[in-house]
């Protein structure tokens, strides 16, 4: 009985072990709930599913992928990345220099209030902006764009309202989450920096152009990685507007497509193929942009 | 001593076992994404335990939103494990779950067949295959027209002088010109204004062999009839919301927006629920006819309640379903409490279909269901197939938005496109 115990105590205690039984919870979990179903997912793509069958049907999955719904959907995803990152990397830097300044008043209330849609779900928010994007000229969205002399709008029956009713969407939501990221990125720049610029007669644009923007890339590159992948996975917006089904495709994005072939339309070796094009697109669409903010070159 | 107490305790366990046995109540499990059914099984469920005091029923129901269920459920049946005993599929979906080559749902012929007789077949034909009944109905879904008399009273039309389409695209006229509101609604954005035509005119989405026949001359007909009715005759406009269960639709025809409604009629609840306003101003009727003497309704919407393979008590929930859906109470009930005209036709005219509830009281109609019985043999079948989910969200992703709100596309363009990407 001794000896086991000191055997589990030599065991535990041994620098050797140690490190493996500390990472082991990740590497559990990576293998259980990541390598495992990307690698069945692999695999299903390749096959027709049944109950309890599954028979293998060489490329033909792969060969269904060149219709029109895969189009639009690539097509929506790709138009969502764009306007969101184009929205939610200037505008949050904008607003966290704000923040950052010392002349800003109620900077906590600011903070806390542009920060509080995250923490709601977007399924509560989304039904909230599904009835703001109503039809009926009385509606939040309509009755603002009223003010301006626009006549009410279909908003989610229509590709371009319908985007901008998206973006809009991701934007409430995300806009506070970015600022942190750049707050905290802004709160690392050494005051010393800004007070020598001052010295030498920099104004306010100068320092920003050439102080806080090359000092937050890190920050912005880290931003925009997450951005493309959460704009190519989006679903849960769409599902809120639309729920599966949206007219003429305007609204469905590439997770929504997986979701419809897969579950509605119980197709699950048609979507395990859609859902390997994906990782590949936001693979592909990372290293790009990364490769442009070049990450990959070496130090000098 | 000791001993003897652990064995008198023993003793004690077996005899516990043994009564509770004896009482035997079994537990059933049963998924649905509506709560009115779960209330109504729970009713039925209390009148069976009375009439079977030796063989009863505890009901574990829980309610899901509607695609999760599904979902759900088809993981639970793909996977082998976690499924229900009883579960309710909705039409469009049922296709998903008889799949392949082995049903994980469990057929009803031995206990449906000595009832066929008295029931409309069409509706468990839509929840068969290889002439096995796997769902259980609620009801028939015939199609009506819904109008409200009151502005078609304003116009000087009499509804029941509307026989054939023809005379409702007049009397539209009428009621725009008096009254400057639409005759009615298109939906845009769901099915429920092109399928129950494309039934009632006597064509489908797929033959009887299974071939795909939507872009057929009839649908084309259909769908050039409502494009007419918002585009040429301008008496009708796209559904607010896209389609009827929308919520902007709902304050529009509250508000007295339209003259009249195309939908089955299931749908007298939702008048109830969510226009309180037009109570007793509606009339239901039947359908206008394409032809003289031709049908005049449609078969449309529903859920067949399955059980799964996986239940270990499968005889008692389908003896269980059977009571609780067929049966005369049990169709009295699908009417009194929710408005269902249930499959069951041989209980229309039993006289407490005609007593006063709360939708005889919304609708000015005399007796529903002496009208329904009128109709009861002018109900074509719907062919449902593999495919059918993926016709379904064709019809209401494409079809009538690209034709009657995008107009980017002809009905024959429309109709041909999503034919050919069934046809792939």
């Amino acid at each position: 009985m001794k000896s086991i115990k000191n055997f589990y105590q030599k065991f535990i205690n041994s620098k050797k072990v140690a490190p493996y039984i500390f990472v082991s919870p990740f590497i559990i979990v990576f293998l259980v709930f990541y390598l495992y179903p990307i690698i069945s997912t692999i695999i299903m793509s390749f096959q027709e599913i049944g109950f309890g069958e599954a028979e293998f049907i060489g490329l033909e999955n792969y060969k269904k992928l060149f219709n029109v719904h895969y189009k639009n959907a690539l097509l929506t995803s790709t138009n969502y990345t764009f306007w969101t990152i184009l929205i939610l990397v200037p505008l949050p830097i904008l607003l966290a220099v704000l923040l950052n300044s010392d002349k800003t008043k109620f900077k906590n209330f600011f903070r806390s209030a542009i920060f509080m849609p995250a923490l709601t779900s977007v399924i509560v928010a989304g039904m909230f902006f599904r009835y703001a994007f109503g039809e009926q000229a009385s509606t939040l969205a309509n009755s603002l764009i009223g003010l301006l002399g626009i006549g009410p709008i279909t908003w989610l029956q229509d590709s371009i309202p319908a985007m901008i009713a998206l973006v809009i969407l991701c934007v409430w939501r995300w806009l506070g989450v970015n600022i942190i990221y750049f707050l905290s990125g802004l709160q690392g720049i050494p005051d010393a920096i800004y007070e020598a610029a001052d010295i030498d007669g920099a104004n306010s644009w100068d320092k920003f152009k050439y102080i806080t923007i090359p000092s937050l890339k890190p920050v912005i590159i880290y931003v925009i990685t997450i951005s493309v992948f959460g704009g190519y996975k989006m679903f849960a917006e769409s599902y809120a507007y639309w729920q599966t089904a949206t007219p003429n495709d305007i609204g469905m994005t590439i997770v929504s497509y997986i979701y419809q072939t897969g579950f509605n339309n119980f197709n699950m070796g048609f979507a395990s193929a859609i859902g390997i094009t994906l990782l590949l697109i936001v693979l592909v669409v990372n290293l790009i942009q990364l490769n442009l903010f070049g990450l990959f070159k070496k130090e000098d | 001593m000791k001993k003897v107490f652990v064995t008198l305790l023993f003793c004690l366990l077996i005899v516990g076992i043994t009564f509770s046995a004896a009482a035997k109540t079994t537990t059933l499990t049963f998924w649905t994404f509506q709560e009115l059914h779960q209330q109504f099984l729970e009713k039925e469920v209390a009148r069976w335990n009375e009439n079977n005091p030796d063989n009863q029923i505890a009901l574990e129901a829980t309610v899901y939103p509607y695609d999760q269920m599904h979902n759900k459920l088809l993981i639970a049946l793909q996977s082998g494990v976690g499924a229900p005993d009883i579960a309710d599929i909705e039409i469009s979906k049922f296709a998903n779950y008889l799949k392949g080559n082995t049903p994980q749902l469990v057929a009803f012929n031995d206990v449906v067949d000595p009832l066929m007789g008295q029931m409309i077949k069409a509706r468990f034909d839509n929840y068969s295959k290889n002439g096995n009944y796997y769902g259980i109905p609620y009801h028939v879904g015939a199609t009506v027209m819904y109008y409200n008399t009151e502005l078609t009273d304003q116009a000087g039309v009499d509804i029941d002088d509307i026989v054939t389409w023809d005379d409702y695209v007049a009397a539209g006229q009428k009621v725009k010109a008096a009254t400057g509101k639409p005759m009615t609604t298109v939906e845009v954005t769901e099915h429920w204004s092109l399928y129950p035509l494309i039934s009632q005119i006597g064509s489908d989405i797929f033959a009887e062999d299974g071939s795909i026949i939507l872009d057929n001359e009839k649908n084309e007909r259909v769908l050039t009839f409502l494009d007419d009715l918002v585009h040429k005759y301008d008496i009708a406009i796209p559904t607010p919301g896209g389609f009827h269960h929308s919520e902007e639709y709902w304050a529009f025809m509250n508000d007295e927006g339209a003259a009249s409604l195309m939908m089955p009629l299931w749908y007298m609840g939702r008048f109830v629920q969510y226009m309180p306003d037009l109570k007793g101003k509606m009339a239901i009727r039947p359908l206008p006819v394409w032809e003289e003497g031709g049908n005049r309704s449609a078969g449309m919407g529903g859920t067949g309640t399955v059980v799964t393979i996986q239940s270990d008590h499968k005889d008692l929930a389908k003896d269980f379903l059977v009571e609780a859906k067929l049966s005369v109470e049990a169709s009295h009930k699908l009417w009194t409490e929710l408005g269902f005209d249930p499959v069951r036709w041989e209980v229309w005219d039993d006289p407490v279909m005609s007593e006063s509830n709360q939708y005889t009281d919304y609708f000015k109609n005399e007796d529903i269901f002496g009208m329904l019985l009128d109709i009861k043999d002018e109900i074509n079948p719907t062919m449902i197939t593999e495919q059918y989910p993926q016709a379904i969200d064709l019809l209401k992703k494409n079809v009538s938005f690209k034709v009657i709100k995008e107009q980017s596309e002809t009905p024959a363009e429309a109709l041909k496109e999503a034919a050919d990407e069934l046809r792939q």
